[in-house]
């Protein structure tokens, strides 16, 4: 290990499960226990791994959504058509069950309370899970840090923590939304479904004049486009962090 | 590492997949995953792209794209293996090899910081870009390598975890002493192999 640092073992700790919410039809959030947890920061992950009775096990990384709270972890899991383990954990999985997960993870792609700047989320479909610890840590630290979430789902019915975003934004704190439908919108919505692009943008986004730190987080072609939009409207690339969920098919 | 009597999951059965034998511990072939990459993808304009050889006196040598170009390049077909788990078998790639590079740079260094546009660094022992184990790839699968993929070129050393094959290489620098990179200053290994399933500090 380099330099004197002491770099510490990531443990893997056993958790349990609290409570499971359903957010949308096919994202449920799981409430867990997790003994001696050392807390996180939010837009960290974790690696949750399954095992099967003969000893084959599975593993993969989600991200934590809630802030820092004791023992207690919340990971919000959309379900894959084909997903080994997101269809475990949306479906099948119960209070009371046991859950082995790793972390906390990933030390770039976060949001401390100390951080003073305004804040520019945009967040595609599950992308919104990271964003959401950092909108709800600053909300426990009782901070006005000015955020801005740009948020692009299918149809309303996608949107995941639809009432909470709604009453976090109506309290006035300096968080406001704007909703990208791609597919649907509400009805008598102003803008066509539509991705999200640079008209969009310069009408929704802080302004780049402002120099906000920029947390981008969706399928990988969603935060290509996304990052590059923003690119070329005149944020500062240095101050845009992004973090990716994408097909196998693609080459890191 | 593993609780005793390990933690079996209720009800989860697993789909075992074909060919697994070929895979690192932990990894497997297809699914979604969150890919490690920590901002924009940078444009490069080939005119300006350069790559620079730094050794650990100071001493730079320089390539342009069209010198660069004009190297030796050799065909390579891989198994690639990224931390977030997805593996992939069997890709073919273009690039010019770190031997060639290397060759005549008087080094006795032991280290090398990978350098990218856009500010990304990954650190490796200058023994692992050695002896036909690393390349400068600017073709994957037949085309020139997509910007979002690391071009016009990235480094390829497939034997360690993906994100020590920095995209959009712009240099390495030689080191007497080791020094973390990016990620690997942010809680990942500093080695990155696979097969021994080092992917976080201590590992």
């Amino acid at each position: 290990m380099a330099g004197t640092t002491v770099l510490g073992r990531l443990a893997w700790y056993v958790a349990t499960v609290v409570e499971g919410r359903q957010e949308t039809r096919t994202a449920r959030t799981l409430v867990l226990n997790v003994p001696s947890w050392p807390g996180h920061d939010a837009g960290q992950h974790v690696d949750v791994r399954l095992r099967a009775a003969d000893g084959y096990t599975a593993v993969r990384s989600y991200s934590i959504a809630n802030a820092a709270q004791n023992e207690r972890v919340e990971l919000t899991v959309e379900e894959l058509a084909d997903g080994e383990v997101s269809l475990y954990l949306v479906r099948t999985i119960a209070p009371g069950d046991p859950l082995e997960i790793r972390g906390p993870v990933g030390g770039w792609f976060v949001w401390r309370p100390a951080f003073i700047e305004p804040v520019q989320l945009v967040a595609g479909g599950s992308g919104i899970v990271p964003l959401m610890a950092m909108i709800r840590t600053r909300a426990a630290a009782g901070l006005q840090t000015p955020f801005r979430l740009l948020y692009s789902v299918r149809t309303p019915e996608n949107i995941i923590y639809a009432a909470e975003l709604q009453r976090r934004e109506s309290e006035g704190q300096g968080l406001t939304i704007a909703y990208a439908f791609t597919r649907a919108t509400p009805a008598g919505w102003p803008r066509p479904p539509a991705r999200i692009d640079a008209a969009f943008l310069s009408e929704a986004a802080l302004p780049a004049g402002e120099d906000p730190a920029c947390y981008i987080c969706g399928p990988t072609g969603f935060v290509e486009s996304a990052a590059a939009l923003l690119e070329q409207a005149g944020y500062d690339p240095k101050r845009i962090k992004t973090e990716r969920f994408g097909p196998t098919g693609g080459i890191s | 590492m593993t609780p005793d009597p390990p933690i079996v999951s209720p009800g989860f059965v697993g789909r075992r997949r074909a060919g697994s034998a070929t895979l690192p511990p932990g990894q497997y072939l297809t699914e979604d995953f969150p890919v490690l990459s920590a901002g924009p993808t940078p444009t490069i304009r080939l005119d300006d792209w350069k790559f620079a050889l730094t050794t650990e006196s100071g001493d730079v040598r320089t390539w342009s794209w069209s010198e660069f170009r004009a190297l030796p390049s050799v065909s390579i077909t891989t198994d690639i293996h990224c931390v977030t788990r997805w593996s992939k078998l069997g890709t073919v790639w273009e690039g010019v090899s770190l031997d060639t590079l290397l060759e005549g740079i008087p080094a006795t260094a032991s280290f090398a910081m990978a350098e990218s546009y856009g500010g990304y660094t990954t650190n490796l022992p200058l023994a692992d870009l050695r002896d036909g184990k690393a390349w400068i790839a600017f073709r994957y699968g037949g085309e020139d390598l997509a910007p979002e993929h690391g071009g016009p070129a990235r480094l390829l050393v497939p034997h360690l975890y993906l994100w020590k094959s920095a995209k959009w290489i712009r240099g390495i620098t030689l080191m007497r002493k080791d020094r973390p990179g990016f990620w690997e200053s942010l809680g990942y290994n500093n080695y990155g192999d696979p097969w021994r399933e080092q992917r976080y500090w201590g590992d």
